[in-house]
């Protein structure tokens, strides 16, 4: 018998005071591709940062298993736009992935520089270590955070529309990559406003809309979702993005 | 140049100078890329400003500057900070409500008790402003900022690149977001004495703003800041003793040349790549 990697019990989130998700629950099992769908202000945002740890839930509860710790999520945020025009080196940035292993050790050592250059490898980055992050297109800006969160984590990939931005080929590689990750193991749980990507990947889909019925959110199977109510909206043309 | 060498290591008040000098650009040159690039440069200069108030009003009232300055300061960088983290009060004008209120009190302070011809030493600083315990605190104090620094350089490289990443992997962003305005008060209240309040900031602004300008590392970025503020430091101080020139506004001038020399530097580079 698994142990649940994430599970969401009955779980009430507020944004800014407004409560935005009521009684949501949903497993993620180890290994598994979950795909986050729905319609802006339907509260997934609130929902990454509170799997994050970063926001306390209202009510209801998430535990994390199979001996994954809190800060072992690798985390790739929706672009900001506020580093465009950091000067920092690739390499400066996949290794700060490291920092959530390395307790209260100041400084990087072997092992850290190790793990950088794997991933870099990974992702196929390794030229680009001396480069300038703020120089890359952004395609090669995502590899460079994709191996940053890496770094962070062996279980947990969790990304925030990471295709936003990015053009149409780019983008097709950008989900390959992420699903030859999953392949090998890793977790991944995904936000996107891209119905066919999650469609085509993903193992589960939690879609979420607005309001705080039990209607207002579906999880299940790909296939599951395409016979289930939640998918008429796809039918209305009505997906944000 | 012998002459004016000798007369550094000779003359106490401007060994003196030398000394606290060279360790506060160092401070405020390391921490001014975390405080450039996470868009906090005005609290720096706010922070000089409400150190002038404080000063003032120790001076007033006999009280030891630095003993009242530094808590004073210390606690309008955390004020700053939150105000700066909240979205819903607008940071900037906040900043410049605390800094230019700070500077009138001061002013007044300094007035009403008489002192004028020490208020322009505040506002432009004196290096004849440091006495023998100021040095000893100031270069205490140099020595732990730039000690705190080093140790969490990852660190503050991690929250200063992206804060929600380093957040979400269990890195505390805001109590280093506080240690950064801890060290940047304790910096601004030792280099405000010979800097003055009105140019302090300066020494945080410029030479973060002028490696940015040539280098693409944040490691590069870093080592050049302290390099340009020590340089830069030096070269304004042996001006001002050659000139007779007030020091602060010295430093600043070197500052300027330096910033276009790297700005120069910096667009034919990015034209020959491009």
């Amino acid at each position: 018998m698994s142990e649940h990697l994430i599970k969401v019990e009955n779980l009430t989130l507020s944004y800014e005071n407004m409560t935005v998700v009521k009684d949501l629950s949903f497993t993620v099992e180890s290994g598994d591709y979950l795909c986050i769908v729905g319609e802006n202000g339907s509260g997934k945002s609130t929902l990454v940062k509170s799997l994050l740890s970063l926001k306390k839930p209202v009510g209801g509860e998430i535990t994390f298993g199979g001996g994954l710790r809190r800060n072992e999520i690798g985390y790739l945020p929706q672009q900001t736009g506020a580093q465009h025009d950091f000067p920092a080196s690739v390499g400066e940035v996949v290794i700060s992935g490291c920092l959530n292993s390395m307790g209260f050790r100041p400084f990087y050592t072997d092992r850290e520089r190790k793990k950088a250059a794997e991933n870099m490898e990974r992702l196929s980055i390794s030229d680009l270590k001396k480069r300038s992050f703020r120089e890359l297109s952004g395609g090669q800006q995502q590899r460079v955070l994709l191996a940053r969160a890496l770094c962070a984590t062996s279980k947990l990939l969790l990304l925030d529309e990471p295709v936003s931005g990015l053009d149409p080929m780019v983008t097709a590689e950008m989900y390959e990559l992420i699903a030859d990750i999953n392949r090998s193991g890793v977790t991944v749980v995904m936000v996107t406003h891209d119905i066919n990507a999650a469609l085509k990947y993903a193992g589960h889909i939690l879609c979420m809309r607005q309001g705080l019925t039990r209607e207002s959110w579906f999880f299940g199977t790909p296939e599951e979702f395409l016979t289930s109510s939640a998918s008429d909206f796809l039918k209305g043309g009505a997906v944000n993005g | 140049m012998g002459d004016i060498i000798s007369a550094f290591f000779s003359t106490p008040i401007l060994f003196r100078a030398l000394v606290v000098g060279i360790l506060v650009s160092l401070c405020a040159a390391l921490l001014g890329v975390s405080l450039v690039l996470k868009r906090y440069s005005m609290i720096g200069d706010g922070l000089s400003h409400v150190g002038f108030g404080a000063l003032a009003i120790a001076a007033v009232m006999n009280w030891a500057p630095m003993a009242v300055a530094v808590p004073v300061v210390i606690a309008a960088a955390f004020l700053l900070l939150r105000i700066s983290g909240s979205s819903k009060i607008k940071g900037d004008s906040a900043i410049a409500l605390i800094s230019t209120g700070a500077l009138a009190i001061g002013v007044m302070a300094v007035s009403l008790s008489g002192m004028n011809s020490d208020l322009d030493s505040y506002l432009f600083g004196s290096i004849y402003a440091i006495s023998d315990e100021d040095v000893v605190i100031s270069v205490v104090l140099a020595l732990l900022v730039l000690i705190l620094f080093v140790f969490f350089y990852t660190r503050i490289f991690a929250i200063t690149f992206d804060e929600s990443f380093a957040r979400a992997t269990g890195t505390k962003a805001g109590l280093y977001n506080m240690l950064i305005a801890l060290l940047t008060a304790i910096t601004i209240v030792v280099g405000m004495r010979m800097m003055g309040s009105m140019l302090i900031s300066s020494l945080i602004i410029f030479p973060a703003l002028c490696s940015m300008r040539v280098f693409k590392s944040f490691k590069a970025v870093t080592v050049c800041s302290a390099v340009i503020s020590v340089v830069t430091f030096i070269a304004g101080m042996v001006i001002s003793y050659e000139f007779g020139t007030p020091g602060g506004a010295s430093i600043v001038c070197v500052n300027i040349l330096v910033f276009a020399g790297f700005t120069a530097v910096g667009a034919v580079m990015s034209r020959n790549r491009g």
